[in-house]
């Protein structure tokens, strides 16, 4: 009940944020604004410059970085050993998934889930005793955030 | 203290008679299974009402050694504890036991019931604050730093005499308010992850994250345990430094009472589960 009402405001922050962004005022917490639609979605890329999906493709193995393959399976990564189970495969994720609502799981996947495991990769606020070298940091930055939706959008099963 | 002692031993006393059943079936059971098998066999032992030990999610290789006492590392450290028992330390010239006498019938149960609340403290204590506190005020000794060889293998060997026994720590009484906070620590979010203990040990149990098997994040019977990636034994509130580091969260010190109020949490989560002092662990 307590991190329904969290995720509610988690989920409104967003949109002040977003309205106070479109006033051309940079956000407190020194990340880019976003809009979050619907609860669902962000559907404006965080960045300008498009998402390089041979980086992004790194930064999903990359144990310090997205490290993804930690709890998702993804055939087309079979290069890397080791896929964990704890979330849903991504091998056919374009075909289910639009990016606008992949950039809102990165950013934030707590506003789809309040409960859910899976880190918003994107965000600095709201978070307790977080190790010294990593406070005020996101896990990845804005444009690596475009970068790893850039890879997920060429992720289909062969049909 | 002495007095102190004897509750121990008592406790301990009706413990050793549900571990004497306990053993019986697991040698029964050890002999019929093989190292390789998944664990079906084994759970008679290592899984109690439900809760299974962190050696059902180990591999066969890593239980294979920590079934045989002569490829356990952990057994080092319970003979330096032994060599340690008997050994005069400190301004009063004593040594553990010159007040506990022989270990293996004092010590027997003992580490079943830690951490627990000690009036004069107004709060838990663990068993290797336990052993500290007898070297300051009954040996005139120095405590011995945390994560210290001596200090691991003394905990290591109490808690070695008291393997195979059912972990029984109280949580009710005046050690309530200690065990909620625990709770508490067990179920809040932290770390640039922001994961809590329960998302991984509770919601995923049973499933690979990366190339490690969860498991149900017990761990109470097992501690001080040999970890083949640290090569040596460490402590249970190492592991919990562990697994706030990999979330990317301000661990607390090891002998907190953070960590011990934890400590108390997971012991409970353990209760019924035997002690496998030194368990062996990847
Ligand atoms: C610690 C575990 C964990 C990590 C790390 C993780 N995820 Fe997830 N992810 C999950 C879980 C669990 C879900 C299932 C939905 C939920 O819990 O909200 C999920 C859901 C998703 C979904 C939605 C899938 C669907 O079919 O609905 C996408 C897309 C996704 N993750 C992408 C990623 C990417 C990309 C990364 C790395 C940058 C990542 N995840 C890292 C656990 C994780
Ligand atoms: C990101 C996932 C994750 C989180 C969060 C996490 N752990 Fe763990 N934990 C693991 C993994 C992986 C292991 C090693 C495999 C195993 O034994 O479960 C482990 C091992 C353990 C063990 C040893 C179990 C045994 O019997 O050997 C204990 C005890 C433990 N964790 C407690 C905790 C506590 C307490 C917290 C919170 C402070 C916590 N864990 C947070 C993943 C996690």
């Amino acid at each position: 009940m307590k991190k329904n009402a969290l995720a509610c405001i988690a989920g409104l922050a967003g949109v002040a944020l977003a309205a106070v962004a479109q006033a051309g005022t940079v956000r407190d917490d020194g990340l880019k604004p976003y809009e979050v639609v619907g609860d669902i979605a962000i559907p404006k890329p965080l960045t300008d410059k498009p998402g390089d999906p041979a980086n992004g493709r790194k930064l999903v193995a990359n144990r310090k970085k997205g490290n993804c393959l930690a709890c998702h399976k993804i055939e087309q990564m079979k290069d890397f050993l080791f896929h964990g189970e704890i979330g849903p495969e991504l091998t056919d994720i374009a075909s289910n998934m639009p990016a606008s609502e992949m950039r809102l799981r990165l950013v934030n996947p707590k506003i789809v889930n309040p409960d859910t495991i899976m880190p918003a990769f994107y965000r600095v606020d709201g978070l307790y005793r977080v190790m010294k070298k990593f406070q005020g940091k996101p896990i990845l930055t804005a444009q690596e955030i475009e970068d790893v939706i850039a890879f997920l959008v060429t992720l289909k099963a062969p049909k | 203290m002495s007095r102190k002692g004897k509750n121990m031993t008592t406790g301990g006393g009706k413990l050793a008679a549900v571990a004497a059943g306990f053993l019986l079936a697991a040698g029964f059971v050890a002999g019929l299974s093989t190292p390789a098998s998944a664990c079906e066999e084994c759970k008679g032992k290592y899984e109690v009402e439900g809760r299974k030990s962190g050696y059902l999610f180990s591999n066969p290789e890593t239980r294979a050694i920590q079934d045989d006492d002569f490829a356990n590392g952990g057994m080092l450290w319970v003979e330096k504890g032994a060599e340690l028992w008997n050994k005069v330390d400190g301004k009063a010239g004593k040594s553990c036991a010159s007040c506990h006498g022989d270990a293996e019938e004092s010590m027997k149960g003992v580490y079943t019931v830690y951490p627990k609340y000690v009036q004069e403290l107004g709060k838990l204590e663990n068993l290797e604050q336990r052993i500290n506190r007898c070297r300051e005020a009954n040996m005139g000794a120095k405590a011995w730093k945390w994560e210290s060889d001596d200090l691991l293998a003394m905990t290591t060997y109490i808690g070695y005499l008291s393997r195979g026994m059912p972990m029984n720590v109280k949580i009710d009484g005046p050690a309530a308010p200690f065990f909620e906070k625990g709770k508490e620590e067990y179920f809040k979010r932290r770390g640039q992850l922001d994961m809590a203990c329960k998302h991984c040990h509770y919601d995923h149990a049973g499933q690979y994250i990366r190339a490690d098997l969860i498991s149900e994040g017990r761990g109470g019977g097992a501690f001080p345990a040999y970890r083949l990636k640290w090569q040596k034994i460490g402590s249970l509130h190492r592991r919990f430094k562990g697994c706030n580091k990999q979330i990317r969260a301000q661990p607390y010190k090891a002998g907190s009472d953070e960590y011990v109020n934890l400590e108390l949490f997971v012991k409970w989560r353990s209760r019924g589960l035997p002690v496998e002092v030194p368990a062996v662990r990847r």
